[in-house]
């Protein structure tokens, strides 16, 4: 593996310097914490830069940590170098009221549904996206239901009667 | 007639050209699954496809919240329920790696046996269905048989048969009977006579060769932006395999190729799947001998010493203390997870297959998603079937192998 840890991480710090927040290695994958709104810089940063290569969108995913104040939603990208068959996490904090950051689509065509999911269920806005609709649940949902706020139905409810399904 | 009247000339825009607005699906025999596609037609062909998803949508990423990481085997089988195992061992893999847990060697060439069976069931299924498209039935019904006895394996194995909840964190919840051996072995030699006559049947079939060469192609560099994997991103000739790039449950030992094709197109993903079905035979057969190489007390051992985790044996919790403190906490999901953030794949049935989880040291996930490979390239449907028949779209979508479960989570 000729492209380790340590160049991935020289290379972004030089050429981001302070935008990039944060680096951590946890399970033999590196992830930097980028500011919101560089996402878009450093994933092109990535995919452009030779030496770097990471050409590979595999995932794209929202958390929501209610106890971070002013970044409680986090948009995470794992790009993937095929050729080293190095990957990396990618980190972006965004506040509750203004979950804004930059699409992915112009780079990774493969990004337009993994945001369109991640808009649904967390409702982030993927500002530039070409079709920011929801994907798996209906049109007509007006809440965003992995967010850490609705929560899974009382397992012990008794108060409701369905004849069908009954439980 | 004389010849100069053979034109019949009419003014210009006294036909208005109109195209047919066509749903395909939710529900259609041709769809083999929930997703409905409304199509632009312009005659037969196809000038324009949305694809809409989601009609089977379970929320699993939230019920996986609250429940402890032993529960969360049974979300994994809806998945890919086609090959639901294989979605079972990546999860316990994904866990096992979170806690640390290390897998003796049989336990880990035992898993490889039940993922390649799986991995075999999972293509004899598509590929079959791609010869019911194309108009031969027989191919479908007649190589069904073998994925019932891998059925039975699994039944032999675990107990049930579609949605499988097999092993258990660690390794398996009991040792491979003898008759599963004996079903591995009697699959072992049947099942390569009933796949070279599929394979007579249409690999050099001049009816399946024109429906599906050059049909349904995507070419390499589309195939990674959409970030297809598996089967799929190997016909276009990218030789990308979790089983080789990061090898897990003891891959590295094994004597393998990664088959590729050329055109992306729906003969090459055809043709490849059919290459790795003999390569997965390859590989239970090369697992088979090893786990058969054990002998005496090792050949008794299928779970690895885990006791936080894995349920102790029944017995025990009758006569000893830890045996019950542990049976009690993990039934009870009382047994604290570790924090950390794990992301972990394997080589699922259509691709890479992820599970990205986050704790934060409660008894339940934080935060579990599933990297679904149907997901992610069915996207590229709508792409690739412009201009192109409806017919052929039809053999593009069970070419591509889309399960509905695992798209819609």
């Amino acid at each position: 593996m000729s492209l380790s840890h340590e160049t991935i991480k020289e290379k972004l710090n030089s050429q981001f310097g302070e935008k990039i927040l944060h680096w951590e290695e946890s399970y033999g994958m590196l992830a930097a914490t980028v500011q919101h709104d560089h996402n878009l810089k450093v994933l092109s940063f990535l995919n452009d830069e030779p030496s770097l290569g990471f050409q590979f969108l595999t995932d794209l995913t929202g958390v929501h940590y209610p106890d971070r104040k002013g970044e409680e939603l986090a948009v995470v990208y794992h790009v993937h170098n095929l050729k080293e068959n190095v990957r990396l996490r990618l980190k972006v904090f965004v506040p509750i009221e203004k979950p804004d950051v930059y699409t992915a689509t112009g780079l990774f065509s493969g990004a337009n549904w993994m945001e369109r999911e991640t808009f649904d269920f967390y409702g982030i806005n993927f500002i530039g996206h070409p079709d920011l609709r929801r994907v798996l649940n209906v049109d007509e949902m007006d809440y965003f239901p992995l967010r850490k706020e609705y929560p899974l139905e009382d397992q012990t409810r008794i108060d409701k009667d369905d004849e069908m399904f009954g439980r | 007639m004389t010849s100069e009247q053979v034109n019949i000339n009419l003014p210009e825009g006294s036909i208005e050209k109109k195209t047919t607005r066509l749903n395909l699906g939710p529900t259609h025999p041709a769809t083999h699954g929930v997703f409905q596609n409304i199509l632009e037609m312009d005659g037969e062909r196809i000038i324009k496809a949305e694809s809409t998803v989601g009609y089977i949508h379970r929320a699993f990423e939230k019920i996986a919240e609250r429940r402890p990481l032993y529960q969360i085997t049974t979300l994994t089988d809806r998945l890919n329920y086609c090959s639901a195992p294989l979605n079972n061992m990546g999860w316990h893999l994904t866990c096992e790696k979170l806690l640390g847990v290390k897998t003796p060697k049989r336990v880990d060439y035992l898993r490889v046996i039940i993922m390649e069976l799986s991995r075999i069931s999972d293509h004899l299924i598509c590929n079959s269905i791609v010869g019911v498209d194309t108009g031969a039935y027989t191919g479908f019904l007649y190589v069904m048989q073998y994925r019932e006895l891998i059925y039975e394996i699994y039944e032999e194995v675990c107990g049930s048969r579609l949605t499988t909840n097999m092993g258990r964190i660690g390794g398996f919840e009991r040792n491979f009977s003898e008759t599963a051996f004996r079903k591995i072995e009697k699959f072992l030699e049947e099942f390569p006579g009933v796949w070279n006559e599929f394979e007579n049947l249409f690999n050099r079939n001049r009816i399946f060769i024109e429906r599906t060469v050059g049909t349904g192609a995507i070419s390499a560099e589309r195939a990674l932006n959409y970030g297809f994997t598996g089967p799929n991103l190997r016909a276009a000739g990218v030789d990308y395999d979790v089983r080789v790039h990061s090898p897990y449950s003891s891959y590295e030992d094994f004597d393998f190729i990664i088959p590729v094709g050329k055109t992306g197109d729906n003969y090459d993903r055809f043709m490849v799947r059919n290459e790795e079905i003999w390569q997965s035979l390859s590989i239970v057969k090369q697992a088979y001998q090893k786990v058969q190489a054990f002998k005496g007390t090792e050949a008794d051992v299928y779970h690895a010493d885990a006791p936080e985790y894995y349920l102790p044996e029944k017995a025990d919790v009758y006569t000893k203390m830890e045996a019950l403190i542990y049976h009690f906490k993990i039934v009870m999901g009382e047994t604290d997870i570790p924090a950390g953030e794990v992301y972990n794949s394997i080589e699922g049935g259509n691709g890479e297959l992820g599970f990205y989880l986050i704790t934060d040291g409660g008894r339940s996930p934080f935060r579990l998603h599933f990297r679904r490979p149907c997901f992610i390239y069915y996207q590229a449907y709508a792409e690739i079937i412009k201009d192109t028949m409806l017919s052929d779209a039809v053999v593009t979508l069970s070419s591509l192998n889309l399960i509905a479960g695992e798209m819609d989570a």
